[in-house]
This record gives structure tokens, sequence and C-alpha cells, in this order.
């Protein structure tokens, strides 16, 4: 089944919706609750990251049985460096949105760590696109 | 994931006789556990949580609560009531404390405690520790309905609630250990508590906690209030010499049934959330997005904690206000209690702790994910094709849930009572425009 949202550049107060949408779906799909908390966590970083740095975007949710896959596209700026960006607490956020309790550069280091696959698609002055995977067993490592 | 769930007892029932179906108990449900079915409310024993709302909507007085009959106390030489400190502030004013608690020993029972009593023994045991769960925040366990409402819907959080014992059950233990220190037999020692709330009624009367016994009875506190102001007013001449009332409880201790009371006594940042849909909206929020620091979490079913539970005949507000005056006035207990209490707690003090909580999966559509897919796919279709109204008229609370009960085979399209209106009906255009129209 397929879920998708639309986010808007700026509008903080609404990042977590499609966080909670997703949520209520597995619940009902009988998923972990551990793995739960990490897709909940890795889909509302994206949304706040499309609605910190973009110009606005879009994420999409395909679940299945075996997984969910979550594609956050926006139209730009994009991401000049994103080895930088990856790294835990740069952060480009300006002072506005910092003093709003966001921006503490951790957005991507938390998506890593909590999806079972990333990829990320960005440059300077176009648009990004990043693609993760969830498993819904739990993987060895755990 | 496992499903080991126990079944929970319930303590609210609908009297047929008296239910119109009129919707109202659905409506208000948290946990859209009320459908109507052939004219009566009828409540899902998995969803149900008895927080009381259903009671608190219903017009015609259709839903009660279950209650032990009061002459079972007799069936015990000693006869001890454990009730919350808001009991003594039900009355008013012109009946003080002496005079209620002489009634309680007139109407049959040889002991009483306050329920909250049981805080100044943890807190005696150890200054330190007064929650203990897995992860933080710790959850309060106090309000049942609370407890149950995260094994039902909220399962990342079941590893967070407060796993000692809730303060009534630590009185209990206290009192049984008092009795059996007097050579007295467990056997002649009844303990009963008395109730502001059918989810504590609820909680008593399920197992789940383990075998300890810890209530011969439970008494609701309306019920109770009835005898001891009918006590009152036939006695009133004699009651006027009743002795001063012993101290069972620190002005801290008190408060703690009501809205900040518990979390006032938590170390560290705590948050109180009161009332069961703000508790919800809370859950909802936090799941998504957790608040660092935080310690502790109190979470009460009632607006104003315990003060607004359903058997309480004053009203919420006032009785917070009283208990908090009350409060005030008592400060900390008397040395020689505090004594005893450090004397006779170390002997109870490995009971203190249960086990855990399971969840229970009451959400999930099919325990084979991908069959639970295709019905989530149907649910979503089936929604969108129904009018969206959550007029109720279909017995079920909102067209979400009518979509989920027609996927789920408990209902069919044919109860949608809208889509049987003739859409051409100029009345109906009167009043819905053509916005059902196009659906049809």
């Amino acid at each position: 089944m397929d879920v998708s949202i639309e986010l808007t550049a700026g509008d903080f107060s609404r990042a977590g919706t499609a966080s909670s949408r997703i949520k209520k779906i597995l619940k009902q799909l009988n998923v972990p609750p551990d793995i739960i908390k990490r897709v909940v966590i890795a889909l509302y970083e994206s949304e706040v990251n499309v609605v910190a740095h973009s110009y606005g975007g879009n994420v999409t949710c395909t679940i299945t049985s075996e997984g969910i896959d979550i594609v956050v596209q926006d139209q730009g700026p994009g991401i000049p460096d994103i080895d930088l960006a990856m790294s835990e607490g740069y952060s480009t956020a300006s002072k506005e949105i910092r003093e709003m309790g966001f921006g503490a550069g951790m957005g991507l280091p938390n998506i890593r760590k909590n999806v079972d696959a990333l990829e990320i698609n960005s440059s300077e002055n176009s648009p990004t696109t990043i693609s993760m995977h969830v498993k819904f067993t739990h993987t060895q490592e755990e | 994931m496992g499903d080991i769930r126990r079944p929970f007892h319930h303590a609210l029932a609908v009297s047929e006789k008296h239910c119109r179906g009129c919707t109202r108990c659905m409506k208000n449900c948290p946990t859209e556990a009320i459908r109507i079915i052939r004219g009566t409310a009828q409540v899902n024993a998995e969803r149900c949580i008895d927080c009381g709302q259903c009671l608190d909507a219903c017009p015609y007085e259709a839903i009660s609560i279950e209650q032990d009959d009061f002459s079972r106390i007799f069936s015990f030489q000693h006869r001890i009531a454990v009730f919350p400190a808001l009991f003594f502030s039900q009355f008013s004013d012109d009946v003080p404390e002496s005079w209620i608690a002489q009634s309680l020993y007139d109407i049959g029972f040889t002991d009483y405690y306050e329920s909250e009593f049981g805080v100044d023994i943890l807190k005696s045991i150890s200054s330190r520790f007064s929650v203990y769960a897995a992860r933080k925040p710790v959850i309060s366990s106090y309000c049942p309905a609370v407890v149950r409402l995260i094994q039902i819907k909220y399962h990342s959080l079941v590893d967070h609630i407060n796993l000692l014992r809730t303060p009534m059950e630590i009185t209990s233990l206290y009192v049984r250990q008092l009795y059996q220190d007097k050579g007295i037999s467990a056997k002649d020692v009844g303990v009963f508590y008395v109730t502001p709330c059918a989810a504590k009624i609820a909680d008593i009367k399920t197992s789940e906690k383990g075998k300890n016994h810890l209530f011969d009875g439970v008494i609701n506190l309306d019920y109770l209030y009835n005898l001891v102001c009918g006590n009152v007013s036939k006695h009133k001449k004699r009651l006027q010499q009743s002795k001063p009332l012993k101290s069972t409880v620190s002005g801290n201790a008190a408060i703690w049934s009501l809205a900040k009371g518990e979390s006032a006594m938590v170390p560290g940042r705590s948050l109180a959330v009161d009332e069961i849909h703000n508790v919800i909206e809370f859950l909802e929020s936090y799941e998504t997005n957790s608040i660092e620091d935080l310690d502790f979490l109190e979470l009460r079913a009632c607006s104003q904690g315990c003060a607004g539970g359903v058997l309480t005949p004053e009203n919420k507000f006032l009785t917070s206000e009283k208990v908090m005056k009350r409060a005030k006035r008592k400060g900390p207990l008397d040395d020689e209690t505090q004594r005893r209490i450090s004397h006779e707690s170390r002997k109870i003090d490995r009971k203190l702790k249960i086990d855990g909580y399971e969840a229970h999966n009451t959400d999930v559509l099919d325990d084979d994910i991908s069959e639970a897919l295709k019905k989530m796919d149907e649910i979503e279709k089936i929604s969108t094709l129904l009018p969206g109204l959550d007029c109720g008229l279909c017995g079920s609370p909102s067209c979400e849930a009518l979509a989920r009960d027609i996927v789920l085979q408990k209902a069919s399209w044919s109860y949608c009572g809208v889509l049987h209106l003739k859409k051409s009906h100029p009345l109906i255009q009167e009043i819905w425009g053509n916005k059902f129209s196009r659906n049809s």
C-alpha cells in the first residue's frame, strides 16, 4: 500500500503528520514496536529536513509485508556536500530555525542510525531525493 | 509477536432495558470499544479500559458499575476499609472528619486507612526511589485505565510503566502485615477498597498483577458516601462526642490522587496529563516525537485526577480544592506513626515490585502481515466511499470504524443509512447540497 504526503517549507507545526499516519498503519499490521519506533524517527527527521531546509516536497511510503520504502523528494536547493551533512552536529540551519529547537545537525545521522538502507541523491542547486528502507523483521546484528 | 493475552475483567455493564441506543457513549468512547447492536450499546471487552466515559455520557442511566455486596464485610472478624483521602472531602463542611470516621465504625468497619498511606510507606522504605521501570520516562501505574490504554494501544511504552505497586496495594500489604504480627489469622482479616472509579474495580478483579491477594472486595465510593450520610443524619447528637480521629496520611501524600499530585513528589522533570482524551492526544504525539530529559509521566483518565472519578459525588473542582486545603493542614506524619512504618515496612519491601505488564494486540488487523495489508487497503477504499459524516446511524462510531468493521466482517455496507437515502429528495439537497450525489 502507498501513502503520500505533501510537505510545505517552513510549516514546522505540521512536521510529524506523515510519521503519525504511518505509525497508525504499522501498528495495525502487527509490526514490532521497536521497528515502528525506528521508522517513525527516520520519517520524522526527514519531514523536519524538508520543512526546515528545502523549498517544499513530499514523502511517499510504500508498505509491503517485508518492509517499508520511504522516498522523500524536495524541490531543492540541494545538499552541496553529503558526507559533511551526514556528520553529527553539522548543520546549515539558520539561527531562527535553531531557536525553534530544530537544526541540531542530527537529522541525517539519526536517519542513518534507524534505517536498514539509505540512499541520498543530491547536489548543489538541485532537488534532493532520499530513499530509505526499513525491514519488518529483526536483522542479526540487533 | 506472540499475543499472550489474559482477559481483562470489566466493571461496567449496559442495561438493555434502559439503553436507547442513542450513540452518545459510542461517540465518547476513547478506544472505540462500543457499537450499537439491535438498539443497545455493546462493549468490546478487548478494547474497553473501564475509564467510565460512557457512563458520564449516558443520559438514561443505562450504564452501571458492578459492586460487591456490602454485607460481605461481615464474613470477616476484622474489617478494614481502605479509601482514597478525597473521601473525606466529599461531605459538606458541617460534617467534621471525626464524624465520618466514627460513622465508618458504626456502619461495620473495625478499622480504616487512607490509601495514600502507601505513599508514606514507600517514602519511608527509600527516600531515593519511588518509581521503577525498565525505561525512562517512567509512566505512573496509579490510574488503571491509563495502564490498560497503554497495554492495548501504545506497545512501545509498556515497559515504561512503573513496576512498583500502587499506594492502595502497599497500604493493604502493610495492614495485613500488621494484623499478622498481632497473631491474627489472615482468614479473619478482610481488607476492602473503596473505589472512586470503575477502572480500580476492574484492576482489582483482574488477576494480572500476580498471585498476591490484596483486597477481599470493592465498595463503590458513592455507596459508602450514602451510608455515612445516613448515619450522620441519624446520630448527629452522639457523633458530636466522637473522639478525635487517628492520622493515617501525611499532607504530601494526601494530594497524590489529584492531578499533579503524584508528579509533584517525583524527583526530576515530570509532566502531568489528566482526562483520557488528553492522555491519548499526548501519547500519540509522544510516540512520534519523544521529549528528552523527561523522567516521569503522570497520566490520569479522569479530569482533575481521582477527584473526577465517576463514583465521587462532590464536584471535582471543589474536591480538589478541599483535598489541597486539608493536605496543607496535615503536614508530616507524627513520630510514632513514622517509627511504626519504618519498623513494619521492612517486612513487606520484597513484595513491592510486580513482574511486568503485557501488551494486548487489539488493533492488529490480521496476524499475517500480507493479509493485514490487504485488509488495510480495503479499509482505505471503503472509507473513501462512505459519506464521512460519522453520524453513528450504522452503529459504529465513525465511517472509518464502519469501514474497519466491514472488512473484519462485523458489519456490512447496508448498515450505512446515509447511502440508502434518496439523493434526489429535495430535503437532502437542502441540508447537504449535492455532497452525496457523486458517490452513488
